[in-house]
C-alpha cells in the first residue's frame, strides 16, 4: 500500500510544491532583515497569483506572466511601503489589511479567469544529463523557476553575509537610529527591501496558479503566505533554514496527498494538518535555543523609524 | 588626509581657526535649540562644549557632523565654507564623531560596526589587521571578531574612538564620552586624546562634568539655553565658577541630617542573589549580597551594563529568584512578585522612565494608580477609586514641584526632569520602607537633582532604607552612606563612603578592563596605515 509510493517522484514533487512558500519567505526574510514586519505576504502571493496567471493566458507566454506577478507583488508592497515608512502607519494593522485587500482584488480580477487553463511551463532541457539514474529524475527535470528559487536563496545568503550593502541592510534592520546617524537612508532602503519581498511573494503566487495546480480559484494560496511568515521567524533569519523549512513542509505535504491516495487508515484531517504540525514542531526544536534566536533577530523589527527623534 | 604630517602643538587662541562658527540658529517647533551660536576650534585643540542638558550642545554638534540643516548662520573649515548635507560629507570633509548613543550594532561583529562608519572600507581580513595594529598601538585593545552586543560600555566606545581614527579626522567630536567609564578607563581616554591632539587632530569635547573639562581642555565655550553665554580657558578659573556659568545661579548640595543607625534586623538584606538575565546581551547577577539599615543610603555604582538594570528588576520583584535570595525585615521575598513586595513596604523607580517607571500615553492620574493601588488602598474590591486616585497625583505633583499644566496630561507630555520628579515623588510618597532607585538623576537638570537628591536624603532620615543605583559618581558620593560596584553581575563588598578615594572607587568598578596607557610611537603606526591605505 505504502509501497506504491515512488521515494524518486515524491522527492521530485516536494520541490515543485516547496517553491511558492520558498520564494514568498525568502523575500520577507529580506524584508524582515532590514527591520521591518510585512504581514501582507498572503495578499501579495496571491494579487501575483492572478496577476500572473492573467498576463500568461492573455500573452500566451509564463515568462510574460511570472514577470507579470513580480512587479504585480511589488507594486502591491509599494503601497505598503508608502503606508508605513512615509506615513508612519502600524506596520501590523497595515500588513494585515493588505493581506485582506489582496485577496478581495485578486477575487475582483480573476472573475473571467476561473476554469481556463494557462500556458504551460516548460522544463528545462538538460539533455542526456537528465537520465542519470537518481539524480535525474530528483533534480534535473524541473521548470526554470525552481533553479532561480534556490538561485534566489543562494544570492540572498551571499548578499546578507558577503557585500556591503547587505551588511548596511542589516544594519538598519539592527539599529535605524544608529544607521541613520552613521547617513545610511533607512527609509530608502527599506523601501527597497519591502518590494523585493513584494516581487517574490508574486512570484511564488504566480509559480502556484501557473505551475503547481494550474488554474486560477479565489483564495487559492490558501494560507501559504502565513506559513512563509512562520518559517521565517522559526528559521531564525537564516536563507538556508528558510529553505530546509519551506522543504519540510512542501514535503510533509506531498507525502500525506500521497498516503492519501494509498488510502492510508489515518483520518484525513490528521493527515491534512501534519505539514503545518510538523514543519511549526521541527522549527521551534531547531530555534529551541532563544539566546540565540534573539540575536539573530532584527532589534528594530516592527518599529516605526522618524529621523527626527 | 595629506594634513596629518608630524607632530605639532597648536593651542589656545591666535593660531589657526579649524572651524568657524558663525550666528548658527536652529529652531524646532516650540523650542528654539540654537539661538546665533558663534565659536571656533583652533587647529590641534581640545575645545569643550559645556552645557546641562537641553542646552543645545547636542544639536550643536549634529549640526556640525551634518545630521541637522541649520536654519540660519555659517559654518567653515579651513576658511572654507562648509554646509555637510549628510554625515558622509562631513566624514570626507575631516569630521568624525563618537557618539554617546545609539551608533552601534549590538548584533554585528567590531569589524563591521567599524567597516559601517568608514567611505570605503577594504577588505574584511585587511581591516580586521588594521583595526588590530590601531588599536594596540592607542592602547585600546580590541577583538574584530566579537558581537559587539558581548562587550562592555568601555570596549564599545573603544570600537567608535578607533571607527574615526581610521578615517584620519581632523576635527574628532567626542559626545559625553566618559558617562560609561570607570575613572581608570577615563585617564586612559584623556591619554589618548591628549596623544590625538599633539598630532594635530582637534576635538571638541562634550561634558557637563567640569573637573574632567579642566583637565583636558584648552579652551571651553559654555552653552545656556541655546545662546553661548560665556568662553574662558578652563584651567584658569574653578569648577564653581564653570558651574555658575553653565546653570546661571549658584547651587546649594543637599543637606543631611545627623542619625544614628538604629538596631534590629536590616530593612534590606540580599544574599546569595543569582538570576539570570531576562534580556538579550543582558548581565545575568551572580551571587550579590548586602544589607541595608533603617535610614541608611547604599549606593551602587558601576559602568552601564554590568548588572544594574537586573538589580532593580531582582529587588523590584519582576524578576523573581530563589527563596530567601530578598528578605525585608526578617520576611522572606525571593520568590514574590511586585505586588506582594510593594504590600511589604518595597518601592522602585527604574531608570528608563517612559515605558517602565511611567507608560507614555496614560495620565498621570493613571501612572499614579499603576504604582500606588497596593500600598495607597486605590483599588476597593476590583474597582478603581479615581477620587482617591486623583489626590493622591495631585499630592504629588504639589509636593515635589512637578511642573504640569495638570494631572490629566499624559506623562509623555512631561519634560525628562519634571517626569522625574513625579515618578520619585510617586514612589517616595507611598510611606515605604526600602526604596531602590536606578539613575534617579539620570537626564535631569542641575537644580531638579538637587532637589530628588534632597527628597531621597529626607526619606532615609525618616527611616526608609535607600538603595540608590548611578552611574554618576559624584551623586553617590554626595548622597551614600556606604558604597558598592557592580562589575560583570557581581557586587564588591560594600564600604563606608567616607575615605574612599576615587582610585579605590575605581577599582572596584573593575579598573581599566585590560587597557593600557597608548604607546609612545602610535601616531607613527597610525600615519604608515593612512599612507597604506592611499596607496
Amino acid at each position: 500500500m505504502i509501497g506504491s509510493i515512488d521515494p524518486l517522484l515524491l522527492i521530485a514533487s516536494l520541490m515543485v510544491a516547496s517553491t511558492p512558500i520558498l520564494l514568498a519567505a525568502i523575500g520577507e526574510l529580506v524584508v524582515e532583515k532590514a527591520g521591518v514586519l510585512n504581514l501582507g505576504v498572503e495578499g501579495m502571493m496571491i494579487v501575483g497569483a492572478i496577476a500572473g496567471f492573467a498576463a500568461a493566458v492573455e500573452s500566451g507566454s509564463p515568462l510574460v506572466g511570472f514577470v507579470g506577478a513580480a512587479l504585480a507583488g511589488a507594486a502591491l508592497s509599494l503601497i505598503f511601503a508608502v503606508l508605513t515608512q512615509v506615513l508612519l502607519s502600524n506596520q501590523v494593522a497595515t500588513g494585515l489589511a493588505l493581506t485582506l485587500f489582496g485577496i478581495g482584488f485578486s477575487a475582483l480580477i480573476g472573475q473571467g479567469y476561473a476554469g481556463r487553463r494557462p500556458p504551460p511551463t516548460p522544463k528545462l532541457d538538460f539533455g542526456p544529463l537528465s537520465d542519470i539514474p537518481v539524480l535525474g529524475p530528483v533534480l534535473l527535470r524541473h521548470d526554470p523557476v525552481v533553479y532561480v528559487s534556490i538561485l534566489i536563496v543562494a544570492a540572498v545568503w551571499v548578499f546578507l553575509k558577503y557585500t556591503r550593502a547587505g551588511l548596511v541592510l542589516r544594519a538598519v534592520g539592527e539599529s535605524h537610529d544608529a544607521a541613520h546617524a552613521l547617513g545610511y537612508k533607512v527609509v530608502r532602503l527599506r523601501v527597497l527591501a519591502i518590494a523585493f519581498g513584494g516581487a517574490c511573494a508574486g512570484l511564488g503566487g504566480a509559480y502556484l496558479s501557473l505551475v503547481r495546480v494550474p488554474q486560477w480559484t479565489e483564495g487559492m494560496t490558501a494560507g501559504a503566505g502565513w506559513i512563509a511568515l512562520a518559517i521565517v521567524v522559526f528559521a531564525s533569519w537564516r536563507p538556508w533554514r528558510v529553505l530546509a523549512g519551506a522543504y519540510l513542509f512542501g514535503g510533509v505535504t506531498v507525502l500525506q496527498l500521497n498516503l492519501q491516495a494509498a488510502g492510508v487508515a489515518i483520518p484525513v484531517q490528521y493527515l491534512s494538518m501534519a505539514p503545518y504540525v510538523i514543519t511549526i514542531i521541527v522549527l521551534v526544536i531547531i530555534s529551541a535555543d532563544r539566546r540565540r534566536a534573539a540575536q539573530n533577530a532584527p532589534a528594530s523589527l516592527g518599529r516605526v523609524f522618524h529621523a527626527s527623534s | 588626509m595629506a594634513s596629518r604630517k608630524g607632530p605639532r602643538r597648536v593651542t589656545g587662541t591666535g593660531t589657526a581657526q579649524l572651524l568657524t562658527i558663525r550666528g548658527l540658529t536652529k529652531a524646532y517647533p516650540g523650542v528654539v535649540a540654537n539661538s546665533d551660536v558663534s565659536f571656533s576650534v583652533a587647529e590641534g585643540e581640545v575645545h569643550a562644549l559645556l552645557g546641562e542638558n537641553g542646552a543645545g550642545k547636542s544639536t550643536l554638534v549634529k549640526a556640525i557632523y551634518g545630521l541637522v540643516r541649520p536654519d540660519a548662520g555659517e559654518m567653515r573649515l579651513r576658511g572654507e565654507l562648509y554646509a555637510p548635507a549628510e554625515p558622509r560629507a562631513a566624514r570626507a570633509a575631516g569630521v568624525a564623531m563618537v557618539f554617546q548613543h545609539f551608533s552601534l550594532f549590538e548584533a554585528l561583529n567590531v569589524a563591521e560596526n567599524i567597516a559601517l562608519g568608514m567611505e570605503t572600507p577594504p577588505r574584511q581580513r585587511e581591516l580586521a589587521a588594521k583595526i588590530r595594529e590601531v588599536s594596540e598601538a592607542y592602547g585600546l585593545p580590541l577583538d574584530p571578531s566579537r558581537l559587539v552586543g558581548d562587550l562592555s560600555a568601555g570596549e564599545r566606545q573603544r570600537v567608535e574612538i578607533i571607527r574615526c581614527l581610521l578615517q584620519d579626522p581632523k576635527l574628532l567630536i567626542m559626545d559625553e564620552p566618559t558617562s560609561v567609564l570607570t575613572p581608570q578607563e577615563v585617564e586612559i581616554l584623556f591619554a589618548t586624546l591628549r596623544q590625538l591632539s599633539a598630532e594635530g587632530t582637534a576635538i571638541l569635547y562634550i561634558s557637563h562634568k567640569l573637573e574632567e573639562i579642566r583637565s583636558l581642555c584648552d579652551r571651553a565655550t559654555i552653552l545656556r539655553r541655546g545662546k553661548v553665554v560665556a568662553s574662558c580657558i578652563p584651567r584658569e578659573v574653578s569648577a564653581r565658577d564653570l558651574a555658575e556659568m553653565m546653570v546661571g545661579s549658584a547651587l546649594t548640595p543637599p543637606a543631611r541630617a545627623a542619625r544614628t543607625v538604629p538596631e534590629g534586623p536590616p530593612a534590606l538584606e540580599v544574599r546569595g542573589l543569582s538570576v539570570a538575565s531576562p534580556m538579550p546581551f543582558g548581565t545575568s547577577l551572580k551571587d550579590v549580597g548586602f544589607t541595608v539599615a533603617r535610614g541608611e543610603v547604599l549606593g551602587i555604582a558601576g559602568v552601564a551594563g554590568n548588572g544594574q538594570d537586573e538589580l532593580l528588576l531582582a529587588l523590584s520583584g519582576e524578576l523573581t529568584s530563589a527563596p530567601g535570595m530578598v528578605r525585608a525585615a526578617g520576611a522572606d521575598l525571593g520568590d514574590k512578585g511586585p505586588n506582594d513586595r510593594r504590600r511589604a513596604g518595597f518601592v522602585a523607580a527604574p531608570e528608563e522612565r517612559l515605558g517602565h517607571a511611567a507608560a507614555p500615553g496614560m495620565s498621570l492620574v493613571e501612572n499614579a494608580l499603576l504604582s500606588g493601588a497596593v500600598r495607597m488602598g486605590l483599588v476597593r474590591r476590583g474597582f478603581i477609586d479615581w477620587a482617591a486616585t486623583r489626590a493622591f497625583a495631585d499630592a504629588v505633583v504639589a509636593e515635589y514641584d512637578v511642573r504640569t499644566p495638570g494631572t490629566h496630561v499624559a506623562a509623555r507630555a512631561l519634560s525628562g526632569g519634571n517626569l522625574q520628579k513625579f515618578v520619585i515623588g510617586r514612589e517616595l510618597s507611598q510611606n515605604p520602607s526600602v526604596i531602590v532607585i536606578n539613575q534617579p538623576t539620570w537626564g535631569v537638570d542641575a537644580a531638579a537633582a538637587a532637589s530628588i537628591r534632597q527628597v531621597i536624603l529626607d526619606r532615609a532620615a525618616a527611616g526608609a532604607a535607600v538603595v540608590v543605583i548611578s552611574q554618576d559618581l559624584d551623586e553617590l558620593m554626595e548622597i551614600a552612606d556606604r558604597f558598592a560596584a557592580l562589575n560583570e553581575g557581581r557586587l564588591s563588598p560594600p564600604r563606608p563612603v567616607r575615605g574612599l578615594t576615587m582610585k579605590e572607587v575605581g577599582l572596584m568598578m573593575g579598573g581599566a578592563h585590560g587597557m593600557q596607557p597608548p604607546e609612545p610611537d602610535a601616531a607613527g603606526v597610525l600615519r604608515a596605515e593612512a599612507s597604506d591605505a592611499e596607496a
